[in-house]
């Protein structure tokens, strides 16, 4: 039987592998994927709250999570693109240009 | 009409309608009028006037609308004033500098538009899902802005920082936002506040009030969730430096204080030395590395992270008379602030960014009126009377005295003393070195305008802030039922 508390533990280890890979991971394509992964996290465990509280209102709020976060992979791609345009590279320890 | 919304939703909404539209007839007039910089700018600032009329109807409301998705109250309406203001002064000083860079004008300013929709949102809504969505229609904009000048490397690295933060931060803060879902089993914050108050504490409550602190700590970039300040700020165009580190600042602010004391109030047991130790830790970080800067735009930038930990000491004493000094210092903060950039944009030049240290160098020969309004606006930073500064931080300091919190007033009482020196610095360049680079900055009408008008409100605020003072605490009463901040103390 699979619980509640199964899916929170599941969203809870999809958070940490995301956080995991924003902390280590080089490549801002990879780094980018690691932020999608923390937003599905979320969305799991707006779900599994919602249908243990039989209440709609998480699974409005996980519609509109996959709904920004769609916005937001389209500016960040534009962006992303932008940027490797002028440098040729998508490797975090290449934005060194401004360093306290 | 869509279910759940009423006739008078829509007249309580009508400021944010008005800025919906205003922007997209700007997208549309970027269509049939392109490269025409100063009509698009006279379209924005003809909006955001609209906008600031449309506050007016609904002043002394104190609603709920859209089934208690958004409030229209004094506290809305105090942050949505200082929002439009701003928008405004950075629309002003803007249109120079985008001739200059030979950037596309209609999409800045329709996305000015959009970030500032996306702060009024914040400020109204007592609701995660509206929060958040708010939230981010003001981060959207902010991203793309912050890489608005393409061709600068400089500004696409600030945009891909600002972006990957922005987003990693937004991943914590809605993590934070769904526990507290599942606790409570509402999104609404005042539902949520009766919930929580007849709830044992526990130590999910505690884990989600830390990730929401944490993201949220993120937006208004308090040490030491900090490092992405400098580098966007620094390499983003002039005008939306200022435009970020006051607006999306001063809303950042707005949907803490609701969310914290609307929301959470009963859990303030975990929230409270956070948010203390948060504030010291900004103050302290902020002021001693913009004393090492060079650039100015990076000295600001550390600046106002230290302002911020200023900030946070009021939501620490989370007294009325704390919050109302809060208010009081968004303000201030805000005309000292856009000033301070609007004498930076004053000395940018199509092969000058006009942000180094030397380029400020005899200043006061070269422009008297740039250096005397400099001056104020530093004045005011460091917090010497008789500016507005001075009073803020007098206020803010005495919320935290008023609770008993000598540690936290004295510490702050010391980094604004330490903040000077950096402060006294620059105006050593402007005032006693030799001049470096020849050139004469050209006051334009626009700029002067916005110069005039931030140096007025720094002086003003300062001689007489009761009129000030006496909104402000009116505006912080209606933060909740008010019961809120009774409860607490």
């Amino acid at each position: 039987m699979i619980t509640e508390t199964h899916y929170l533990v599941l969203s809870a280890a999809l958070f940490a592998i995301g956080v995991v890979g924003v902390m280590v991971r080089r490549n801002i394509v990879v780094v980018f994927m690691s932020i999608e992964l923390m937003l599905n996290a979320v969305n799991i465990n707006l779900v599994a709250y919602s249908h243990h509280l039989q209440h709609t209102v998480g699974q409005v709020f996980a519609v509109f999570v996959i709904a920004v976060a769609a916005a937001e992979a389209a500016v960040g791609l534009a962006i992303l693109l932008a940027f490797y345009r002028n440098r040729e590279t998508v490797n975090i320890d290449d934005m060194n240009l401004m360093k306290w | 009409m869509p279910p759940g919304l009423e006739l008078r939703d829509f007249a309580a909404l009508l400021p944010e309608i008005v800025l919906t539209v205003s922007a997209l007839l700007l997208l549309v007039a970027d269509v049939l009028l392109p490269r025409r910089g100063r009509v698009l700018a006279s379209i924005a600032l003809a909006g955001l006037a609209a906008t600031a009329v449309a506050l007016v109807p609904s002043a002394n409301a104190h609603l709920e609308v859209a089934n208690g998705l958004l409030a229209v109250d004094r506290f809305a309406l105090f942050f949505k004033a200082v929002f439009l203001a701003a928008a405004l002064l950075t629309v002003l000083m803007s249109i120079g500098y985008l001739e200059v860079e030979g950037a596309r004008a209609g999409e800045y300013y329709f996305l000015v538009l959009c970030a500032t929709l996306g702060m009024l949102v914040m400020a109204g809504s007592i609701d995660l899902i509206t929060s958040f969505v708010g939230l981010e229609t003001m981060a959207l904009s902010f991203y793309i802005l912050a890489g608005f000048i393409k061709p600068n490397p400089r500004a696409n690295e600030a945009a891909v920082k600002y972006f990957l933060l922005g987003a990693f931060s937004l991943a914590i803060l809605l993590y934070g936002m769904s526990l507290l879902y599942g606790l409570t089993g509402t999104t609404g914050l005042r539902v949520m506040a009766a919930t929580l108050a007849g709830q044992p504490a526990s130590p999910l409550a505690a884990l989600a009030v830390m990730l929401v602190a944490a993201g949220m700590a993120f937006k208004i970039a308090a040490v030491p969730f900090h490092m992405w300040a400098p580098d966007v700020y620094e390499g983003a165009p002039t005008p939306i430096t200022a435009f970020l580190s006051v607006g999306s600042k001063a809303a950042a602010l707005a949907m803490l204080l609701r969310i914290f004391l609307e929301g959470v109030p009963s859990l303030d047991a975990d929230w409270r030395p956070l948010f203390w130790l948060l504030a010291v830790l900004t103050m302290t970080v902020g002021n001693v590395a913009a004393l090492t800067q060079s650039n100015v735009k990076r000295m600001l930038a550390y600046s106002s992270i230290a302002h911020v930990g200023y900030v946070l000491i009021g939501l620490v004493a989370g007294s009325s008379r704390g919050v109302t000094a809060m208010l009081v210092y968004v303000v201030v903060y805000a005309f000292m602030q856009l000033g301070a950039f609007t004498v930076i944009v004053l000395l940018h030049r199509r092969d000058l960014a006009g942000d180094a240290l030397a380029d400020f160098s005899g200043l006061s020969r070269r422009s008297p009126f740039a250096a005397f309004a400099m001056l104020v606006f530093l004045m005011s930073l460091g917090g010497i009377p008789p500016t507005a500064g001075f009073m803020g931080k007098f206020w803010l300091f005495g919320a935290a005295v008023e609770q008993g919190d000598y540690v936290l007033a004295v510490i702050g009482v010391i980094n604004s003393a330490l903040s000077i020196g950096y402060y006294a610095r620059l105006i050593v360049y402007m005032y006693v070195k030799r001049e470096t680079t020849g050139s004469e900055p050209v006051v334009s009408p626009a700029l002067g305008l916005t110069l005039a008008v931030a140096v007025t409100a720094t002086l003003l605020f300062g001689l007489y802030p009761r009129q000030l003072f006496s909104y402000a605490e009116v505006s912080a009463r209606a933060l909740g039922t008010g019961a809120v901040l009774r409860a607490l103390r």
